[in-house]
């Protein structure tokens, strides 16, 4: 088994982010459900937490309000699991509730020592 | 009462007080010596009083006898001068004028000490469960052999490797400091849990020494909510897990002995008044901001309180499962969850979820998938119960199974 991480992008800052604030809304219990079944499988490295919209970016001489957006979609949400493969981890990362209202989400593989 | 009732009646309610209170005034090295004194003490009143008749307040009897005889050991045995009386923590020279405090107080303090004592990690679960039983609720070796469904040896053998350690990690037998309290209560709620778990769920037949394993456990914990530093939100949550699930003691056994499962069971032998303690522990344990896995657990007992096969009940459990699996993931906590899934999304979302688990040689996962294909696809739902049957343990769960096949290999020829 190997430590993968996926992290959820989303579109926090314009006037039409998606997923919307009620498409969210309407996707907790989806949301639920997907960690519940990642969770009993019992590939989930640790309880996900939820994260705030504000946020801060900071950079060698400057410090400012809100989510990084350079790019449109900022950081909606971190999971970390576990699981065998790539496509494994993929194939969970597949049922992330969120992609069908537009969000990326990203799949990455924890290096393990030496 | 006579003496052949009374004393063994003592013996469980006055020996684990006794006990607690010499412990802590001797140390945790010299534990054989306090239950030596204790057990010396039911000797003492078994003679006496089938003599010259049982005393007008035998408790205050045995305490006075206790205090004695603790005396006199000090006075006689050179070990006790040298080694034991040092390490008196009690500021007195001579063994006459040695307090034995066996006040209500005195003794509640103890015994809680003696819970974060036998609840160190040093002791392995097993050993500790054993250790508890033994000390702090005052079980035979016999008995306890029995409920683990082995024999004394071995019990005897677990006991003494737990002393050994407590012994040699000096664990000192003291009331609890708050930071000892943070840090150790989760194992003293791990504890207490598995001894309730062993009297819940055991498969010996002793159904009335399992019924005082779940009472003692529940006893245990109700110390803890007596003390109001160790009252904690998830010491509530415990509580009430144990109410709601100790309702269903009676009614989950039939006329002789067989299990009968929740969906069979005759709810008007569910016990009300346990039912209604549990809601009222889960409530005060509803404050504070951490949800433990007793919250999330009790929550799951409160919903199977509720008879009636409501969206609302298995959406409620689900979630609970959901959340439950994030902090502490356990196989059956999953297969719950997938039934729970069924209930509320159909057997065809249950399905394909249950799959991905794998708990392949697992009986219960045989059992939820046999469970899931029924009335879906009754051929594979076979083949599940017949994998099921290869890893059964015990007759009641053979049983079980069996039932389910004969029925389906039925249903299959008539079609």
């Amino acid at each position: 088994m190997n430590e993968f991480l996926i992290a959820i992008h989303r579109d926090l800052k314009s006037k039409d982010a998606k997923p919307s604030p009620e498409q969210m809304q309407e996707a907790i219990k989806p949301f639920q459900d997907w960690i519940g079944s990642i969770a009993a499988q019992n590939k989930l490295v640790a309880p996900p937490k939820r994260w705030d919209l504000g946020g801060r970016v900071v950079t060698s001489d400057t410090v400012t309000d809100g989510p990084y957006a350079e790019i449109k979609e900022s950081i909606g949400g971190l999971v970390l699991i576990r699981a065998e493969s790539y496509d494994d981890a993929v194939e969970i990362a597949k049922g992330c509730p969120v992609l069908k209202w537009g969000a990326t989400v990203e799949v990455r593989m924890a290096l393990t020592a030496g | 009462m006579d003496n052949h009732v009374l004393i063994p009646h003592l013996f469980r309610t006055e020996y684990r007080k006794m006990v607690s209170v010499l412990c802590r005034l001797f140390g945790i090295s010299h534990i054989e010596v306090a239950e030596d004194i204790v057990s010396d003490t039911f000797l003492t009143a078994t003679e006496t009083w089938s003599l010259d008749g049982v005393p007008a307040n035998p408790t205050a009897w045995l305490y006075t006898v206790a205090k004695n005889k603790t005396r006199n050991q000090l006075k006689r045995h050179l070990l006790f001068e040298q080694k034991l009386a040092p390490a008196i923590t009690y500021e007195t020279d001579a063994a006459d004028t040695l307090e034995v405090d066996f006040s209500e107080k005195h003794i509640a303090d103890s015994q809680l000490a003696m819970l974060f004592t036998v609840c160190d990690p040093a002791v392995s679960t097993a050993s500790q469960i054993a250790l508890a039983l033994n000390l702090l609720c005052g079980f035979g070796i016999q008995e306890i052999a029995d409920a683990f469904l082995t024999n004394k040896e071995v019990i005897y053998k677990r006991i003494n490797r737990a002393k050994d350690k407590l012994k040699a990690a000096a664990i000192k037998i003291e009331q609890p400091s708050l930071s000892a309290i943070d840090a150790r209560l989760e194992v003293v709620l791990t504890t207490i849990y598995l001894l309730f778990s062993e009297g819940y769920y055991s498969t010996s037949h002793h159904t009335v020494l399992r019924q005082e394993f779940c009472a003692e456990a529940m006893r245990l914990c109700d110390q803890l909510i007596a003390n109001r530093r160790t009252a904690t939100p998830a010491v509530h949550a415990l509580m009430a897990l144990m109410c709601f699930h100790a309702s269903r003691f009676d009614a989950r056994t039939g006329a002789h002995g067989e299990i009968i499962l929740y969906r069979d069971q005759d709810d008007t032998r569910w016990d009300k008044a346990l039912i209604e303690q549990g809601q009222h522990y889960l409530n005060t344990a509803s404050t504070g901001i951490q949800v433990s896995r007793y919250h999330l657990e009790a929550g799951i007992a409160y919903w199977h309180t509720q008879r009636a096969d409501t969206e609302e009940k298995w959406e409620n459990i689900l979630t609970l499962y959901n959340h439950l699996l994030t902090i502490a993931y356990s196989p059956i906590a999953a297969l719950n969850r997938t039934f729970a899934l069924a209930k509320a999304r159909g057997k065809a979302t249950a399905i394909a979820e249950a799959e991905k688990l794998q708990l392949t040689g697992n009986l219960f996962y045989y059992s939820l998938l046999g469970n899931l294909y029924t009335g879906i696809d009754n051929r594979q739902a076979l083949a599940h119960y017949r994998a099921a049957l290869k890893t059964v343990g015990t007759d009641a769960d053979r049983e079980i199974i069996q039932r389910h096949i004969t029925e389906l290999s039925s249903d299959i020829q008539d079609s």
